[in-house]
């Protein structure tokens, strides 16, 4: 039992095994750049499924769609981290053994090693031992004396090498463990706020339209701040490419809230807004139409909403927006009456015939291609309704029925037969804000430039070794260099050549 | 935003005349290579070039091809053709950020152009350096067809970038990038001939073609060296792209695919690093995964760029 664990324990931390898990790790990443991933687009994924039928199906199951937090793609990194671990820590200890001792002891044939070289000179035993230390200034070396006068001098440096191996790769322990402590803690949240005025406050999951949380949010902690959106300017390019985005808010934090003092920021795209712990940015833009409705008795309402942008070149929109009729308590008499306006709107609108398209993403010319629903919206049936479509169910069942369909500018109305009137009477926009939170993106970049400072290390430095032996002749002395690159050859050859030039005169100065 | 038509239209220009010259370049290269005959026992070996006239005391088993003199003088003028194809390449770049005021790497064809310019900038100084000199028909080879790609499938004209790039992270980000990709496609043909070497050493296949190429542990030692200088910059480009999307995208990490892919890459480089440091992994395995990792860049520049969509998608190509 105990020869089976040891066995495993070394098989696991061996550089080989290492080797084909990195390689798994590459090969376990790449499907989630391929394939759909939900995290990333949830309809995406949806659509994928449905187009593949039952190979579509076999990959949901086994978690091709959410690849980073699959079973197996834990399991290669979780057997990585502990091979890593067994690896690391028997180097951590025989570094530092390496960091008190003193360099190896001369070998016998120094003509043996890679590097070698051999001269005479007329310069004493001493004198050459005492500048060939000068000259190794900087290695880390030992003078031995051998006998029959002879000596010799062993010298290593590049311990930097390890050095810089051990931080890289403890760097990178400390980087999964801070990457994972910001996927247990942290969120995101996405909310479109039309900027008119509108409020965005950060009180609880119920304020956002959609909601990301970390495995140990619930969301009933989240740290409280406001936004108010005043004004939102887009500019763009002739050809419709965006030019530019921004964004005129206030907030509000801590001690500020619940009172007036708003403090203002310009929101922009690279520029978010940083508060205590949370982030906010400007990730999207939108439309909203502001439809004025004018009920049979003569009552008004007046309503603007986000539409979903479909095209981001042209801004063409789809999207609903909804009224509830006035002066009505009665549930059933409510689920008569209610109003959806449904369809398309295009900033600069371009006809052909009937059909509307967009030409320009600026509000140049806009226009809405539109149908009236009247009836119920079915939006207390208890299901999740999609906000910018009508429930196709209500209207096959005969509950919401088309009551008009057509093409108006700003400032045009629609006459139902019963003489509601809805009238397109402005063009709001909308803003799509994200607010992140991540206690842990400090740590993890912290770890990642000390990866860095290792790995320049690890790579840039070279270990190696020099030996020089001193013998004294009859003739002179005969000086002897032997090297040996203890890592990668490449490049110890250059520098050895012209130390060994220097050291094989035995004088101080060349 | 105003563009200055007149620079876009001198870029251009001068991206088509580099694109002619490499290739007249890689003519004379050729002809150069053809005219190669006599086979002679001599070792300038990589290691050992830039100290002068020592020898290290590697195996020199190897038989390297040297040149009559005046294939040598045809290897020079296209090695001085390859010199005015870079300065005509660097023009290019450098008038397409005056016209449009901005890093020349906005757009997929600017970062292709850019990535194939510090490749041969790169390749150059090599050259320099080293006796390699007739490796660079094989290193302009897929530059060339980049090039080629680039000035006519994915060409886009100038035009200034969109919010989301509006930053000197783009500067930061985008250079560091390309000047590793760059970097990196030369160990990756650097690899890939040390395959068709080492067979031919091995077993004398591909006779024709690999007799001329330098030796396998030169090829190997070359690639490893550019690798030790490309993977930090790669690693140091990744860090910048995280910190930059951090501020844009609003997490530092988040699995667009071009973030995924530029992860697996990284992995990649890190198991070629580790196997050619492993007993029974050095030599061809080690090159095999090499040519994994440029295959891996290639497919995140083009496949990523191209056909899938995220985050990372400023190809421009319509």
């Amino acid at each position: 039992m105990f020869a089976y664990l040891r066995n495993t324990w070394r098989g696991l931390t061996a550089m080989r095994t290492a080797l084909i898990l990195l390689a798994l790790l590459a090969l376990g990443a790449l499907p989630g750049a391929l394939l759909p991933q939900r995290q990333l687009n949830v309809s995406k994924v949806s659509d994928y499924i449905t187009q593949h039928g039952w190979w579509g199906r076999l990959l949901d199951t086994l978690q091709f769609y959410d690849v980073y937090g699959s079973v197996w793609f834990s399991a290669i990194y979780v057997l990585l981290f502990v091979s890593l671990v067994g690896c690391l820590t028997p180097r951590l200890f025989e570094y530092a053994k390496q960091a008190r001792q003193q360099p190896v002891i001369t070998p016998r044939n120094l003509a043996r090693l890679p590097h070698h070289g051999e001269s005479t000179v007329d310069v004493s035993v001493d004198d050459v031992v005492e500048a060939s230390r000068k000259r190794l200034r900087g290695w880390r070396m030992v003078v031995r004396d051998e006998e029959n006068g002879v000596r010799t001098i062993s010298a290593e440096r590049g311990y930097l090498r390890e050095t810089g191996n051990l931080l890289f790769h403890f760097a990178l322990l400390g980087l999964i463990v801070a990457f994972a402590f910001g996927k247990l803690f942290g969120y995101a949240g996405q909310v479109a706020v039309i900027a008119n005025g509108s409020q965005f406050c950060n009180s609880g999951l119920f304020a956002y339209d959609s909601f990301t949380p970390g495995l140990k949010v619930d969301g009933t902690e989240l740290d409280p701040f406001c936004i108010k959106v005043n004004s939102f300017k887009a500019t763009y390019l002739p050809d419709g490419q965006a030019n530019s985005f921004d964004t005129d808010l206030q907030y509000q934090t801590g001690a500020q809230l619940n009172s007036d003092r708003w403090q203002s920021y310009d929101l922009r795209s690279n520029h978010p807004l940083r508060t205590t712990g949370d982030r906010v940015y400007l990730l999207g833009h939108g439309y909203a139409p502001q439809f004025t409705v004018t009920f049979p008795d003569g009552s008004k309402r007046t309503k603007a909403i986000q539409w979903n942008p479909s095209d981001l070149n042209t801004m063409l929109s789809s999207g609903t927006t909804t009224f509830d009729p006035p002066n009505t308590t009665d549930e059933t008499e409510l689920r008569k009456h209610q109003i959806a306006i449904t369809g398309l709107f295009a900033p600069t609108a371009l006809f052909d015939g009937t059909l509307m398209s967009s030409v320009f993403p600026a509000a140049n010319d806009p226009a809405v291609a539109v149908q009236v629903y009247e009836g119920d919206l079915g939006n207390n049936s208890g299901y999740a309704h999609n906000l910018f479509t009508i429930d196709q169910s209500m209207v096959d069942q005969g509950r919401l029925v088309q009551k008009a369909m057509k093409n108006i500018k700003l400032g045009q109305e629609i006459a139902l037969p019963d003489g509601t009137k809805v009238k397109f009477d402005k063009v709001q926009e909308f803003v799509g804000l994200q607010v992140s939170h991540d206690p842990s993106q400090d740590y993890v970049l912290v770890f990642a430039v000390l990866m860095l400072v290792g790995l320049m290390g690890s790579l840039a430095v070279k270990r190696r070794r020099l030996w020089l032996r001193v013998t004294p002749s009859g003739d002179g002395t005969v000086v002897e260099v032997g090297g040996l690159a203890r890592t990668d050859q490449a490049g110890y050859g250059e520098e050895f050549t012209r130390l060994s030039a220097e050291l094989l005169t035995g004088k101080k100065d060349t | 935003m105003p563009v200055n038509e007149t620079l876009a239209r001198y870029s251009d220009w001068s991206y088509a005349s580099a694109v002619v010259i490499y290739v007249l370049a890689m003519v004379f290269y050729l002809v150069e290579q053809a005219m190669t005959k006599t086979k002679r026992q001599a070792a300038r070996e990589l290691a050992t070039v830039g100290g002068g006239a020592a020898e290290t005391a590697a195996p020199e088993s190897t038989v390297v091809v040297t040149r009559s003199p005046r294939a040598d003088r045809l290897g020079r003028m296209g090695f001085a053709l390859n010199v005015l194809g870079v300065l005509l390449h660097a023009a290019a770049v450098i008038l397409r950020g005056l016209a449009t005021d901005r890093v020349p790497w906005g757009n997929m064809y600017e970062y292709g152009s850019a990535v194939c310019l510090f490749a041969v900038i790169g390749w150059l100084v090599l050259a320099k350096r080293f006796d390699i000199r007739r490796l660079s028909v094989w290193v302009l080879l897929p530059i060339v067809i980049l090039l080629f790609l680039g000035g006519t499938a994915l060409y886009t004209p100038a035009s200034p970038v969109q919010p989301a790039l509006q930053s000197y992270w783009l500067a930061i980000h985008v250079t560091a990038v390309s000047i590793a990709s760059g970097l990196l496609l030369l160990p990756g043909v650097a690899s890939l001939l040390y395959l068709f070497r080492a067979a031919y050493e091995k077993t004398g296949r591909f006779a024709g073609f690999a007799a001329r190429l330098p030796a396998a542990e030169v090829l190997d030692r070359l690639a490893y060296r550019v690798t030790v200088v490309g993977f930090p910059l790669f690693t140091f480009a990744i860090i910048c792209g995280a910190i930059w999307a951090e501020s844009a995208w609003g997490r530092f990490w988040g699995w667009d695919p071009k973030e995924t892919c530029a992860f697996v890459a990284w992995v990649i480089y890190a198991v070629y690093l580790h196997a050619r440091a492993t007993a029974g992994w050095r030599g061809n395995r080690a090159a095999v995964i090499n040519v994994i990792g440029f295959a891996s860049m290639v497919f995140n520049l083009f496949f990523i760029n191209l056909v899938t969509s995220g985050l990372h998608s400023y190809a421009g190509v319509a």
